[in-house]
């Protein structure tokens, strides 16, 4: 086992392989996950909402899916990535509760994924592979030397994208 | 009030002897549901950063058994109800007779019916001591139920108090049933920032 470092909820973190990324507990949050094959450097942002502008407070940029894309990037960056050969993907999303006449509150899960592609559009950055939506929790690792995306679920199952 | 973080020591207080009261009726509602004695632990209150409310329940992959209630009104916000998945099952027991239950990790539709209703009667008895000691109306929603990890359950519930700020204050308790056997489960109470300020002003200490 190598190193893995861990992303809470609302925080983003870049590693150069061969340490790991990797989010316990996905629900309604989405876990955006870049990659530069080349340079084998990775990104993982852990947002739990869609839109900084719906926000009073958004200061903190990995919690929320526009921000948190531009971020992640100058991050890799830095770490010596190049944009043009940055891939993403992505996994989350659920609707964990289902309620009687959901508002659009409860959509939640789906506005996130939206608002990540859109994010990861404005970036230009295209999306290799999703996991999301159904209504159960994802924890994900993102192994920083294959680019490879580790899903496990409680029921329903494990796989790579 | 700009950020949870702002609040005083005296006004924590206060919002701890108020989840006290909340949770005093909550236990003795579900202990006439169940027919044994229910103790609970005193209230812990707290302000932390999202990150850091999966540990308190176990880490974020903990599998636990939800039943999750919003709050509209005058002064709206969220109840969370969290039971590791083995005291879920423990729970059920006692109110189904029913032993095989404990056979299985998931939940059928009668058991998490029955977790539902646990919590309907939790979180209305808990509202009630509210509306008396604040005088505010709290209406709570049919509560939705949800068995799965405790970072995911906590993040779909936790957004909602995230376009405020970084920082979420919860109330939490334990409850524990006499019975033959442990069972714990959490009770969070989680208001939004405006109602936290209208909470305070009722109970008189408005910063």
């Amino acid at each position: 086992m190598g190193e893995v470092l861990k992303v809470g909820i609302a925080e983003l973190k870049v590693a150069k392989a061969p340490v790991n990324l990797s989010s316990a507990g996905l629900g309604s949050c989405v876990g955006i996950c870049l990659y530069d094959p080349r340079a084998r450097i990775g990104g993982l942002a852990h947002i739990m909402l869609p839109d900084s502008n719906q926000a009073r407070n958004s200061v903190n940029k990995a919690k929320f899916a526009d921000t948190a894309v531009p971020v992640l990037v100058s991050e890799m960056l830095k770490l010596g990535a190049v944009k043009e050969r940055i891939i993403a993907k992505i996994a989350g999303g659920a609707q964990m509760f289902v309620f009687p006449g959901a508002s659009d509150f409860m959509r939640i899960g789906e506005r996130n994924v939206d608002a990540t592609k859109k994010a990861l559009a404005v970036e230009k950055i295209p999306l290799a592979a999703q996991d999301t939506g159904g209504n159960y929790g994802r924890t994900i690792e993102l192994c920083t030397t294959t680019g490879k995306l580790y899903i496990r679920t409680i029921e329903h199952g494990e796989r790579y994208i | 009030m700009k950020d949870f973080q702002s609040l005083t020591n005296f006004q924590l207080d206060a919002l701890r002897e108020m989840g006290n009261i909340g949770a005093g009726n909550a236990a003795t509602a579900l202990s006439e549901l169940i027919g044994e004695r229910v103790d609970m632990g005193v209230p812990h209150i707290d302000v932390r950063h999202f990150s850091e409310v999966p540990e308190i329940v176990g880490g974020s992959e903990s599998f636990v058994a939800s039943i999750y209630i919003k709050i509209s009104g005058s002064a709206p916000g969220e109840i969370l109800l969290l039971f590791p998945v083995e005291d879920a099952k423990q729970l059920l027991c006692i109110l189904l007779k029913e032993h095989s239950i404990l056979s299985r990790q998931t939940f059928d539709p009668l058991e998490s019916s029955a977790l539902m209703e646990v919590g309907n009667i939790l979180a209305g008895s808990f509202l009630n001591a509210l509306a008396t000691i604040t005088s505010l109306k709290y209406i709570p929603s049919v509560p939705g139920f949800c068995a799965d990890m405790a970072g995911a359950i906590l993040g779909a519930v936790l957004h909602d108090v995230g376009i405020m700020g970084d920082h979420v204050l919860y109330i939490k308790t334990d409850l524990h049933f006499q019975a033959t056997k442990h069972v714990g489960g959490y009770l969070f109470f989680l208001p939004e920032a405006e109602s936290l300020e209208t909470i305070l002003n009722t109970l008189g200490v408005s910063g």
